[in-house]
């Protein structure tokens, strides 16, 4: 096992048992516990995190593999159009009055979004392919954002036209383990698919020539990453609305720490991810704010933008 | 490296505004250059012989033996023909190690054979001291001979290279040349697109020249880089000047 994987896992080692006890109220393991405590950890606690981890180390692994297939450190699991398609499902079953099938239309909507690429793969050569798809994604992402926006100026009324708004934020809070049974088998899918997809990426370091003259088959490639990722962020967005940032940021702090191939940067992304993912959920628990939790997508953002600023200015002579 | 034992060959070789009806047999143990002026198809030929026009390719074929690189298995193709692509700007700086290691994909052998396949293709081009570096922060010249360890560490029975010299100095082009010759001789096939006509004439066994898609001589370079063919190809009156081996062209 390779050192930052080592750390990275002490690290989950640690963090996972404290963010089970942090919290509004705190649980101390030395001391006589409440009555409900066991309640707070099994029924509450306990589900959050375990979905914080699945779905950070979804996000993480998922933005190796995309920064891999680009050749492009800013590239995002996002950059497929797949979150936006997902959350759209999402919002349009709120607007509906069926929040009970959110997860269902979030990740019928990822699958939306996956089906109309593999529709421009089932054409695509294989040449160029990561251009063209990270094209189509834009467009997918653009017409989603549209379709979103119009459902949200058509909400019926002020409740619904909230809890939307409030859903796109991204958030833990609330979840229980059946959110974890949405989003833990397809995100593990996902992960796997794009293990599966590890080899092909260290070849593309080399360019999309060089990587088919090793014997590179371009669509079977193009095809992984579009299932992996899209069931990755599938079943995040499904689970936790949109989350951005994780699979940015995670594979950039730890590429300097591996080899810098590809296939040594999913594994340590996606236990980055999860402690990432695992740490901001408790931050959001611990600070208190008047209209209730700080939302995970926001902290997230607030946390990491002017982090990640900081670390451009760093390498911008390294970068140019 | 492992010797060529088959030939690789192309037949009416047709790829839309780039190559038209191109036919040539390469012979393993031959060092073949394809020369030309700019936009003459050099590039696109080679790709061809490498199985990596494909798509492109409007009729004719490549075969390796008896067997069309369209009917082979992608993997078995590229254990069979190293390329090394013109611009290939690795991505990632990786050390220099695993950047040669990337050659034994095709294979899936053990990581320790990889590594002594990589070791000993680092030290045929004289890199060995350089394995810990990233790639990113060698001069042109390291990277050019890494790169192409990277395609020496396949062990590869046939070598296509796309201008692996243009970015040597004189006694790095002269040391790759040598090494060149020297695969050849062991049975390697290598064929190079080359810029430089007296590399050509002093260093191939055999040369081909594209003129707009058309193969416009192909044989020995005494022959196939005659003043004639050089005034109709590249429209410049041009003298051979030397002894053999040591041959300069005049302008």
């Amino acid at each position: 096992m390779t050192r930052p994987v080592s750390l990275l896992i002490l690290a989950l080692a640690i963090a996972v048992p404290l963010s089970l006890l942090a919290g509004q109220v705190w649980l101390n393991p030395f001391a006589p516990q409440a009555a409900n405590a066991f309640t707070i950890l099994a029924e509450l606690r306990a589900p959050r995190a375990a979905l914080a981890l699945v779905i950070g180390a979804g996000l993480g692994g998922a933005g190796a593999a995309m920064q891999g297939y680009l050749r492009n450190p800013l590239a995002d699991p996002g950059l497929f159009g797949v979150a936006p398609t997902a959350a759209f499902g999402a919002v349009l079953s709120l607007a509906l009055g069926l929040g009970g099938l959110l997860p269902l239309a979030a990740l019928a909507g990822a699958a939306l979004a996956m089906a109309a690429l593999a529709l421009i793969a089932g054409n695509a050569s294989g040449q160029n392919s990561a251009t063209l798809f990270a094209l189509a994604g834009l467009m997918l992402a653009s017409l989603s954002g549209a379709l979103t926006s119009l459902v949200i100026s058509l909400a019926p009324n002020p409740f619904a036209l909230s809890e939307i708004v409030t859903w796109l934020m991204g958030s833990l809070e609330s979840r229980s383990w059946h959110d974890v049974l949405v989003a833990a088998p397809s995100t593990a899918l996902g992960l796997l698919l794009l293990a599966r997809a590890a080899p092909a990426l260290d070849a593309l370091t080399l360019g999309e020539e060089t990587a088919r003259s090793l014997g590179v088959n371009p669509v079977r490639l193009l095809w992984l990453m579009v299932l992996g990722t899209g069931l990755v962020v599938g079943a995040g967005v499904a689970a936790a609305g949109i989350i951005g940032f994780v699979g940015l940021v995670v594979p950039h702090l730890l590429r300097p720490f591996t080899d810098q191939r590809p296939s040594s940067l999913i594994l340590p992304s996606a236990l980055g991810g999860a402690l990432l993912l695992l740490l901001a959920d408790c931050l959001c628990r611990l600070l208190p704010l008047a209209g209730g939790e700080l939302r995970i997508g926001i902290a997230l953002s607030l946390i990491g933008a002017p982090f990640f600023l900081r670390l451009l200015l760093r390498l911008r002579s390294e970068l140019a | 490296m492992t010797p060529a034992n088959t030939a690789l060959a192309c037949e009416n070789l047709t790829v839309p505004g780039r190559l038209t009806e191109i036919s040539a047999a390469l012979r393993p143990g031959e060092l073949t250059a394809i020369c030309g002026p700019n936009g003459a198809g050099k590039t696109t030929l080679l790709r061809a012989l490498a199985g990596l026009e494909g798509a492109a390719l409007e009729k004719g074929s490549v075969s390796l033996g008896q067997t069309p690189l369209a009917a082979m298995d992608p993997r078995l193709r590229a254990q069979a023909i190293g390329y090394l692509a013109q611009h290939a700007e690795p991505a990632w700086n990786l050390t220099v190690a695993a950047l040669v290691r990337l050659g034994r994909l095709p294979h899936r052998t053990s990581r320790a054979d990889d590594d002594a396949a990589a070791s000993a293709a680092l030290a045929a081009l004289g890199c060995a001291h350089l394995a810990e570096r990233g790639i990113h922060t060698l001069s042109g010249g390291e990277r050019a001979r890494v790169l192409l360890a990277r395609v020496l560490a396949g062990e590869p029975g046939w070598i296509l290279a796309d201008e692996p010299l243009a970015s040597l100095d004189l006694g790095h082009a002269a040391a790759l040349l040598r090494h060149f010759r020297a695969l050849a001789d062991q049975g390697t096939g290598v064929v190079l697109v080359v810029h430089s006509l007296a590399h050509a004439m002093n260093h191939a066994d055999r040369v081909i020249v594209l003129d707009k898609g058309r193969l416009a001589a192909d044989g020995p370079p005494q022959t196939a880089l005659s003043e004639e063919v050089i005034e109709h190809v590249w429209g410049v009156k041009a003298q051979w000047t030397g002894p053999a081996g040591a041959r300069a062209l005049s302008l």
